[in-house]
């Protein structure tokens, strides 16, 4: 077998020895059990008596959400201002511009929502300040939001029945203590010892070999990626993400990168079942998410590794796959595997160009963002997961002739109704959002904005459309990455997709934390013979089968007149 | 509500100051122990900077060896890739025309030899590497255009080549400005 491919094998059972005992130790984490790291709990103390928060205070779910939304609405208010006017402040060695109020408004919105899609460049689009102090920032505590929501989910079914879910602030300090910073400080760590810059030293300029005048990006890069990764933000420092040699200078930190942007995702679904006391069911959830990901990653192995065949007629040799778009260092195994890794779950960073990968690798990424649940990103992959499981309990329900129940608390109408609002609200968004600009492009192409509709695709036909689909799928699905050729910063797509990611952050976030609050509210119904098992493989089966049914009879069409038609343009 | 305000503004400002100044800050020190003290690997010749180990640079003249097509014209101010699709046309032409080029400069080589890295531009539009397979295309040419043996530079190829990681994790590759700069050394 070849190195590549044994590279990202080793990936992967790398990524499982992590994440695994990671869950566990997160169980116990947000249990208030023992652990090790406990010796931070004066730096947390301090943190909360400056912050005036009493963590004795229980809160029920609508309290959790309001204590969520406030403090994320404050973000978005404080990052806005501070991206307008950062020329005028401080820390910009650069001499980089202020944002208009459009790109202003898409930048904050992408960075609070843990999405990160990135309508301008690092190098020239941002400051010093503004990177570390908002786009840094926000990589933390967005994730860390993430992760305190799934959290109060798992405290509605710890307990018989409650209605107390603990302290938001609790869990959202300690998924940065305990979690996100200590981890961010050993990779940054990592990165930086393997070439990353981390010092504040502004542009520099050398004279190459040749004798070209060649001026240089450089900046505290290492802190963001390691963050970016691990709360799986995906947000680069730089505008070429982790293709860029500074970003990720080696297959070293390849692996390292790859492996820290599913540990959390993977551990939160183990800690889940450790915090619940329902081992079996975390781990059923855990292969359904794990046999989803394998079923799109080996198509996408195998079509990456095949070549372009457009190429391959002209007569060159592409020994080791398709090379457009990817760099050497890493080759396309292991760009292959990174590009099915960050769409299945919601980093969206990326270390080769999507928009130059094969038409059915565009395919199978689009599908990876539609189902946004194969283990997801940072806390919401697990909510997002859990309407599938309550749509999958109420269809198996039906099918039985009984009352759907969920962890022995009945499933009833208003749960049902939420969780099919939370459903359909992902194919409205990304159906209309495509439809709608693909109506501007083909009848007002001369609309005077930055960049003029006729001229936002970077590639004709099929392949055009589905720079638009792909655009507003990652933006619904949190991820953030792009078909990168698209024409993006203008007030249409800034506003569009600004949006977009907004109600597909927080409605998906409000809905399974209020299911959750509800059914932890209800009278526990002990198991009996009649119970519908969730933890069982036909259970699993089943709930393969909703999100098969649901996505595919939601997106067939829109990814026919994409990638679809393009694959068979190429095969004629 | 009011409590919930108060209490997102002061814990926001306290994650801050954690964050956005302890942290970085912390490991920008620590960065300065790394090779190229947190700023980068430079690279000198006769005691000038001419480089920077992990970013390519533009290689045109016959008696170097040649990078990979860059989107950005390996200008490090930027990054991006062509983010051309697989069929568009103008694309293929590019390719196609980058094809003749090489045939042009390298008269011995036979098509089915060339490699899809030496003819596609890479992701960040500044790799600094290509694969064995494209050194080792432009051996002749370079030996050629500098008089000195093949087997000699063939020596300086496997010198600089990066073997995968231990041995066995991924591809091998080489440093395009690490072997000019030691061809230049000869």
């Amino acid at each position: 077998m070849n190195t590549e491919l044994i590279g990202i094998i080793a990936t992967f059972l790398l990524t499982l020895v992590i994440a695994i005992p990671l869950g566990k130790y997160l169980a116990k984490v947000f249990a208030g059990e023992k652990v090790w790291t406990d010796f931070l709990k004066p730096l947390e103390n301090g943190i909360y008596k400056l912050s005036g928060i009493n963590i004795k205070e229980q809160m029920n779910w609508k309290q959790q959400l309001k204590a969520l939304l406030t403090i994320n609405i404050l973000w978005l208010v404080y990052g806005f201002f501070v991206l307008i006017f950062q020329d005028k402040l401080p820390f910009n060695p650069d001499g980089n511009p202020g944002m208009t109020p459009d790109l202003a408004f898409n930048t904050i919105i992408s960075f609070v929502a843990n999405c990160n899609l990135q309508h301008y460049s690092g190098e020239s689009g941002v400051s010093y300040l503004t990177q570390q102090f908002v786009l840094m920032f926000l990589q933390f505590v967005s994730a860390a939001t993430g992760i305190a929501a799934a959290v109060v989910l798992f405290k509605a079914f710890r307990d018989k029945t409650t209605t107390q879910l603990g302290n938001f602030w609790e869990f959202f300090v300690r998924a940065i203590t305990r979690l996100l910073l200590p981890l961010s400080i050993v990779m940054a760590l990592i990165l930086t010892f393997n070439g990353t810059p981390a010092s504040y030293d502004g542009k520099d300029q050398f004279v190459s070999v040749q004798g070209d005048t060649v001026n240089v990006s450089r900046g505290p890069a290492a802190q963001l990626i390691a963050i970016k990764h691990l709360g799986t933000n995906g947000g680069g420092y730089f505008g070429a993400n982790s293709a860029h040699p500074f970003e990720n200078p080696s297959y070293l930190t390849n692996m390292v990168e790859m492996i820290a942007q599913v540990i959390i995702p993977i551990a939160m679904i183990i800690a889940f079942g450790y915090f619940i006391r329902r081992k079996k069911l975390a781990w059923t959830i855990f292969g359904v998410m794990t046999i989803g990901l394998f079923m799109l990653m080996i198509p996408t192995l195998s079509s990456e590794l095949g070549g372009n065949p457009a190429l391959a007629k002209m007569g060159i040799s592409q020994a080791t796959g398709a090379m457009e778009g990817k760099e050497v260092r890493f080759g396309p195994a292991a760009t292959a595997y990174w590009s099915t890794l960050t769409t299945v779950i919601s980093t969206g960073s990326v270390n080769g160009m999507h928009d130059s990968t094969m038409p059915l690798t565009g395919l199978w990424q689009l599908l990876a963002m539609m189902i946004n649940g194969f283990y997801g990103g940072c806390g919401v992959g697990l909510l997002n997961y859990f309407i599938y499981l309550i749509i999958a309990v109420f269809i198996s329900g039906l099918m039985v002739g009984r009352t759907p129940e969920f962890l022995g608390h009945k499933v009833e109408a208003r749960e049902i109704k939420i969780a099919a609002i939370i459903t359909l609200l992902s194919p409205f968004l990304i159906l209309a959002g495509t439809a709608i600009s693909s109506y501007v492009f083909t009848n007002h192409g001369d609309a005077a904005w930055a960049v003029q509709p006729k001229a936002w695709l970077n590639n004709p036909g099929f392949h055009g459309f589905s720079e638009m689909l792909y655009e507003v799928t990652s933006s619904n699905a949190n991820n953030g990455s792009g078909f990168e050729g698209l024409g993006d910063n203008n007030v249409f797509w800034n506003v569009l997709t600004g949006v977009i990611i907004f109600l597909g952050r927080f409605l998906p976030i409000i809905g399974p934390v209020a299911i959750a609050g509800l059914l932890g509210a209800k009278k526990f119904i002990p198991e009996s013979a009649g119970t519908l098992k969730t933890d069982t493989k036909t259970f699993a089966l089943m709930t393969f089968a909703v999100i098969l049914v649901l996505n595919a009879l939601s997106y067939f069409p829109a990814l026919a007149l994409g990638p679809l038609a393009e694959y068979f343009t190429q095969l004629r | 509500m009011k409590k919930y305000i108060i209490q997102s503004i002061r814990l926001t400002l306290v994650l801050i100051v954690l964050l956005c100044i302890i942290y970085p800050i912390s490991i920008a020190l620590a960065g300065k122990l790394s090779k190229g003290n947190g700023g980068g690997e430079k690279i000198a010749k006769n005691g000038k900077t001419v480089g920077y180990s992990l970013l390519g640079q533009s290689f045109t003249k016959p008696e170097y060896f040649w990078g990979r097509p860059s989107a950005v014209g390996y200008n490090a101010a930027g990054s991006a890739g062509s983010n051309k699709g697989p069929s568009n046309p103008d694309y293929l032409k590019e390719v196609q025309s980058r094809i003749d080029t090489l045939l042009k400069y390298n008269p011995a080589l036979k098509k089915s030899d060339i490699p899809a890295d030496m003819v596609t531009a890479s992701g960040s539009g500044l790799d600094p590497n290509i694969s064995e397979q494209g050194a080792a295309i432009q051996i002749a040419r370079v030996a050629k255009t500098r008089n000195i043996s093949e087997e000699k530079v063939k020596e300086l190829v496997a010198v600089n080549t990066l073997k995968p990681l231990m041995g066995l994790f991924g591809p091998s590759s080489v440093n395009v400005l690490k072997l000019n700069l030691a061809l230049d050394n000869l």
